[in-house]
């Protein structure tokens, strides 16, 4: 018996060691020879990465990843969606679990080089806000002293938190909370006075409220939250795939890139920046390990960045966010894709 | 080995220690230990190994540096200034305290469920065996959440105390105001204080002091004025009536204490958005300790049944027949031949207990598990130091309580003479 436990565990641990061998080999030919590309996203934020009754998943960040999957695998269908919460999102990408975390995760210091990730960009500008019922009676995140506050643990936000009411010389009782679901649950029961997550997380929770006009969001936003797809440190070529999958997406907006007019601009466009782009001339896509039309594919996948972000989170959706930082540098924004040459 | 006269033992050869039974058992018990330790040595090297290859080594510097998040609960000072190492301590006291609640508190429901099991009206042992079922046979975790969610739904929030006409009052004289989030209960209040010690960044009062001076003072009056009176009893055969002397040592001192402090209640008030004033003892901790008193409960009804039914027949019914009535029965003869029975299962049910008290995070509890397993683990993101460290800690947790209760299954284990 004891020699049949001991090989066992022999076998066990081998595999275990084989897989922790696989986390930090070539990522885009373990993604290519797997045939799809399991992706880290929220266990379920309404707008960003929720699945809906069927077990589809759509969404802000669940685009961005059928983008790298059609974009690597020429199928935007082929995605494993992992769900992780806070606490489980950065262990899962640096175990090999995950090949990209699209999760609105802050880009931090610290994540980029102690954790060992590599945030590849920055998909949404955020800040944390407050909401709270609006029958409390309370306009500024100032008169919170003494309140009971939701928070999710293993974020920025509870770092956040902390330093905003030791600022402000306040005091304030925290609920500690696992996922965004629980949150919700606590709050509307009034177990805490007010639940602070990102800002568009707030409008994206309030959305699936019965009653949104009874909650406001508070006018303090305490933080910079840029939020932004991550993948493992030291796997540059696949870093850069998903780095430039994002400047795909957001140059195809600012040159006029749709969804519905990109097969004819393949074909006609004279602008030689959409041309490299989509491939028509260079074959940019080569430098990466992929073929000349990987952005043509990210790009028809879910449509262009602004295509993108009108039809999940937008201001024509229930969660209704207007662009503000994420409009493109041309409008006043913040969202500037580099140079593809 | 037996040897005989005249027989001469063989010299040693290397097959010996294969084919001699004399070494075999030797033999093989080395060549395990040396895979055992191989096995281990190539897994943590390993271990290391795939860490540097993803730059990580291990270090607990971290432990040091601030923690910069804040705990709901706390039993030592802290905020969000001190370091990963006192949020640790801050966590591995609040797994002490749930801990220690739920053991006194389930052995309290297990002991009294497992008795009524046996008890001869068949509605109350029916209804025990239901409890016992019905919480040994659902997890745990699932017990949490429904204790929390009728806690969350069906207590009023601390809104709805507050206005003329209040959707929900205070009861016991208004001094306690459950709410879903909290607790409020009275906390005391002294109008002549006595002034505290100085311990670290915390102090004790001089009043805490006091009281316990005087309750050891007045065991030891008590044992001495037993001994007087068992002395009286031997020499007389009349044993002197001491308990209003009992009475009087622990309450006189006691009496005069709270007059001279002027020891009163200070009941709860809404202030803001929360009570104050009084004590918020934390849904959290209630609703977990509730659960793990509950569950473990019915456990350890089952070993205090068993452990009753393992004392045989004829022990009650001699005991009945030297004339003793069966309270006496049950505490002189069948107790403590149960408790030989019971004790050690209800050693590992303590530690199953202090381990599933690490489910806390579920309710949002700040144990050891919420902060050092978890928010000083995201934060750092040292999750093989992380958990190196909590693995360790849970284990010499464990060790302590057992050891601390095979010394008092030693002490009322059979004495063979």
């Amino acid at each position: 018996m004891k020699h049949t436990a001991l090989f066992g565990s022999v076998t066990a641990l081998a595999l275990a060691a084989s897989g922790a061998m696989a986390a930090e080999g070539d990522t885009l030919k373990e993604v290519k020879s797997r045939g799809v590309l399991n992706c880290g996203v929220n266990t379920g934020l309404i707008g960003f990465a929720a699945p809906d009754a069927n077990g589809n998943w759509s969404g802000f960040d669940v685009a961005f990843c059928k983008a790298v999957a059609a974009a690597v695998l020429g199928d935007p269908a082929k995605v494993k969606y992992v769900p992780t919460t806070g606490q489980t999102r950065f262990t899962a990408l640096s175990s090999g679990e995950v090949d990209l975390l699209a999760r609105n995760s802050t880009w931090t210091f610290q994540r980029d080089t102690d954790l060992k990730l590599d945030f590849i960009g920055v998909n949404y500008y955020d800040g944390q806000g407050f909401m709270v019922r609006k029958d409390l009676g309370v306009s500024s995140a100032k008169e919170l002293e003494g309140a009971t506050i939701c928070i999710q643990t293993g974020t920025t936000t509870e770092l956040n938190l902390a330093d905003y009411f030791k600022a402000n010389n306040m005091t304030y009782q925290p609920v500690n909370i696992d996922s965004n679901a629980e949150g919700e649950q606590q709050y509307m029961a009034g177990a805490c006075d007010a639940y602070t997550t990102d800002a568009s997380g707030l409008a994206a929770t309030r959305a699936s409220f019965a009653d949104p006009e009874n909650h406001i969001i508070l006018p303090e936003i305490i933080s910079k939250e840029p939020l932004g797809p991550a993948v493992r440190h030291g796997d540059n070529n696949w870093g850069d795939i998903a780095r430039w999958t994002l400047f795909a997406l957001i140059a195809a907006e600012e040159y006029g890139v749709t969804s519905a007019n990109i097969e004819e601009l393949a074909k006609s466009s004279t602008n030689p920046e959409v041309q490299r782009l989509l491939g028509t001339t260079d074959e940019l896509g080569k430098m990466i390990g992929l073929d000349a039309e990987w952005a043509k594919r990210a790009i028809k996948a879910s449509g262009n960045y602004g295509e993108i972000f009108a039809a999940t989170i937008g201001e024509q959706t229930p969660i209704g966010l207007a662009r503000g930082l994420n409009a493109q540098w041309t409008q006043g924004g913040l969202m500037y894709a580099m140079p593809f040459r | 080995m037996v040897s005989y006269p005249g027989v001469d033992n063989p010299p040693f050869r290397w097959s010996m220690l294969i084919y001699d039974r004399r070494y075999r058992s030797l033999t093989l018990q080395a060549i395990v230990f040396i895979l055992v330790m191989l096995l281990a040595s190539w897994l943590i090297d390993n271990t290391l190994r795939n860490l540097s290859a993803m730059g990580k080594t291990l270090s607990f510097d971290f432990l040091f540096r601030r923690a910069g998040y804040d705990i709901p609960q706390q039993l030592i000072p802290y905020n969000s200034d001190d370091t990963h190492l006192r949020a640790t301590v801050v966590g591995l006291l609040n797994t002490l305290l749930v801990s220690l609640l739920g053991c006194i508190a389930a052995t309290i429901v297990g002991v009294v469920v497992g008795v009524l099991r046996l008890s001869s009206n068949w509605l109350i042992a029916r209804l025990m065996t239901v409890y016992v079922e019905v919480f040994r046979n659902i997890p745990l975790l699932l017990w949490i959440l429904v204790i929390l969610a009728i806690f969350t739904e069906v207590m009023p929030p601390p809104n709805a105390y507050r206005g003329e006409n209040p959707a929900a009052s205070m009861i016991l004289f208004d001094t306690i105001a459950p709410t879903n989030r909290y607790t409020a209960i009275p906390s005391l209040g002294m109008t002549n204080p006595p002034g505290t010690i100085a311990l670290g960044r915390e102090g004790i009062s001089w009043a805490f002091v006091a009281y316990v001076a005087v309750i050891v003072l007045a065991f030891i009056g008590n044992r001495l004025l037993r001994t007087r009176a068992q002395r009286i009893q031997d020499a007389t055969g009349k044993r002197p009536t001491t308990w209003w002397i009992t009475l009087a040592m622990f309450a006189v001192p006691l009496l005069l204490l709270t007059w001279w402090f002027g020891l009163h209640l200070i009941p709860p008030v809404l202030r803001g958005f929360n009570f104050a004033e009084g004590i918020n003892m934390d849904n959290a901790l209630v609703v977990l300790w509730l659960a793990l008193t509950l569950y473990t409960g019915a456990f350890i009804a089952e070993i205090v049944r068993a452990g009753i039914l393992a004392v045989s027949r004829g022990q009650s019914e001699a005991a009945f027949a030297l004339g003793l009535r069966p309270r006496r029965t049950m505490s002189l003869v069948i107790l403590p031949q149960a408790l030989r029975v019971i004790i050690p299962p209800l050693i590992s049910q303590y530690l199953n207990l202090t381990k599933n008290s690490s489910l806390a995070i579920a309710v949002g509890y700040m144990d050891l598990r919420g902060t050092l397993g978890g928010t000083t683990l995201n934060q750092t993101g040292r999750e093989m130091e992380c958990m190196v460290l909590m693995m360790g800690i849970y284990l010499v947790l464990s060790l302590l309580i057992s050891g601390g209760m095979n010394v008092f299954n030693s002490r009322v284990k059979l004495r063979e003479r």
